[in-house]
């Protein structure tokens, strides 16, 4: 499983899970973390931080290169996941484990509006 | 895109495959952090066979390539010795770097980077007096490094041991059809092969057999960058000279000897130097073309990156000449200014760090 079905997903690679309590968790797909290579370098949004729609607020760099993390909803961050910040490999091993931050999006927020798995696959192919 | 005669093992063995200069080389087999690791602590090889070897033949080559190479092949006394040196244009500009081996006195052999190979051919026609050149596409290169490369090695090939068993550091002997030298691009013991091309997937293959571990572009650059070894088109081009690239050493200013540079290199002292920087806290990852702030004033990183060893990052960057190893440093990453030490180069040595200290 590539990409879970039960998730949904951005077209600037991001993974989203809509959580029962209304917030957002959000990670990078499989399709980014391979294409990136071994992540060395993770910086994550102070908690509390108010974000725009389809704002850079998170950094991923990997042997590579370095990639920035967008919002996939305007919010306000409520949690992040300081585990992957000190082992960024986590996010190469699984990285629908390693999520990066959780999030709760302005009222009104649809995540139905996200893609879907198979329409995500369809745009990295 | 340009293949070598390995290309097909490589996509068997599931590497990721890049455009490099022209050529589909593998960047990994699956970790590049693993296979970083595989040479400092064990064994493991490259297919360089992008690379090029070129066989200068005649009565005359010793004194062209003392004309036309920044260092000074009257150094190479003994048969099999290789040099390190800088070809340069008339300005002190890079054209490349190279190694050079003495086989004969009428036969000496350069191997020059892929990227570079046609160009250097036409500079090299282009000097006076240049001899027979005959370049050896018929050969693919392999490099086996780490401190178990050679004992692995001789295990693969035993035929390979007479002859490269008492090879001094730095020096090639011929082996049946395979040339074996000791040299490399990494910072630990090994050999680099010569072998004809019809025999390089038998010879990988060999090598594998007897547990040294295929690496791709990926780990070479940061294994390189860890020993302190500059890249020719990001840490020196055509617009600086080796003075200015952490490769005086490698230029036989002294005495009477003229060769293409020289004059500008002495009309022209350097105002700037390759230096090593270690990323003191956290930030992000030193990369090329990131600006650095000294106390002399400005520079900029010419290759960076990610140390497996050091599990920190560190670079190459030019700076101006005064800024002293030891002092502290800062480089822009997204906007902000993070601190960095100003090290000598190499990083890491025969697979200890050498600035442990920090």
């Amino acid at each position: 499983m590539k990409h879970p079905d039960h998730l949904r997903y951005t077209r600037t690679h991001e993974w989203v899970r809509a959580e029962q309590d209304g917030t957002l968790t959000v990670g990078i797909t499989h399709h980014a973390q391979d294409a990136l290579g071994e992540m060395v370098y993770v910086e994550l949004p102070e908690v509390g931080r108010k974000l725009a729609a389809e704002e850079p607020c998170a950094v991923i760099e990997s042997v590579k290169a370095a990639s920035d993390v967008y919002a996939p909803a305007a919010g306000e961050v409520m949690a992040v996941n300081d585990a992957v910040v000190k082992s960024p490999g986590d996010l190469n091993q699984d990285p629908y484990a390693a999520w990066l931050y959780r999030m709760k999006p302005e009222a009104g927020f649809d995540a139905g509006k996200l893609l879907e798995a198979a329409a995500y696959e369809k745009g990295v192919a | 895109m340009q293949r070598t005669p390995l290309h097909p093992v490589h996509r068997a063995a599931g590497a990721r495959l890049v455009d490099f200069a022209g050529w589909e080389m593998p960047l990994h087999y699956g970790s590049q952090t693993e296979e970083h690791h595989a040479v400092r602590r064990d064994a493991g090889m490259f297919d360089t066979s992008h690379m090029l070897a070129i066989d200068l033949e005649g009565a005359g080559t010793r004194a062209f390539l003392r004309r036309a190479l920044a260092n000074d092949v009257a150094r190479l006394n003994s048969p099999g010795k290789a040099l390190y040196s800088c070809v340069l244009r008339e300005d002190g500009g890079v054209l490349d770097d190279l190694i050079v081996y003495f086989l004969r006195e009428d036969l000496f052999r350069v191997v020059v980077n892929a990227a570079t190979a046609e160009k250097d051919l036409a500079w090299l026609a282009g000097l006076p007096a240049c001899p027979a050149r005959r370049p050896r596409r018929d050969l693919a290169m392999i490099a086996v490094q780490g401190p178990d490369a050679r004992a692995k090695t001789w295990q693969a090939l035993p035929g390979l041991k007479e002859a490269s068993e008492l090879l001094g550091v730095f020096f090639g002997a011929q082996a049946g059809e395979i040339f074996v030298a000791r040299t490399g691009y990494t910072g630990e013991d090994g050999f680099e092969l010569l072998v004809p091309a019809a025999q390089a997937v038998e010879t990988w293959q060999r090598l594998a057999g007897a547990g040294v571990r295929p690496c791709g572009l990926g780990a070479r650059d940061t294994l390189r960058l860890e020993a302190g070894m500059n890249l020719y088109g990001q840490d020196m081009d055509e617009s600086v000279t080796p003075l200015e690239s952490g490769l005086g050493w490698t230029v036989a200013l002294e005495g009477d000897r003229d060769f293409v540079g020289k004059a500008a290199l002495r009309a022209r002292p350097p105002a700037r130097k390759l230096v090593g920087l270690v990323m003191t806290g956290r930030g992000g990852v030193l990369r090329g073309h990131q600006k650095v702030r000294t106390a002399l004033g400005d520079g900029e990183i010419t290759s960076g990156g990610y140390s497996p060893t050091l599990e920190r990052s560190i670079a190459l960057a030019r700076v101006p000449i005064g800024a002293a190893p030891g002092t502290s440093a800062q480089v822009e990453i997204r906007d902000k200014w993070h601190a960095v030490r100003i090290v000598k180069p190499p990083f890491v040595r025969h697979g200890k760090p050498l600035h442990p200290d920090l």
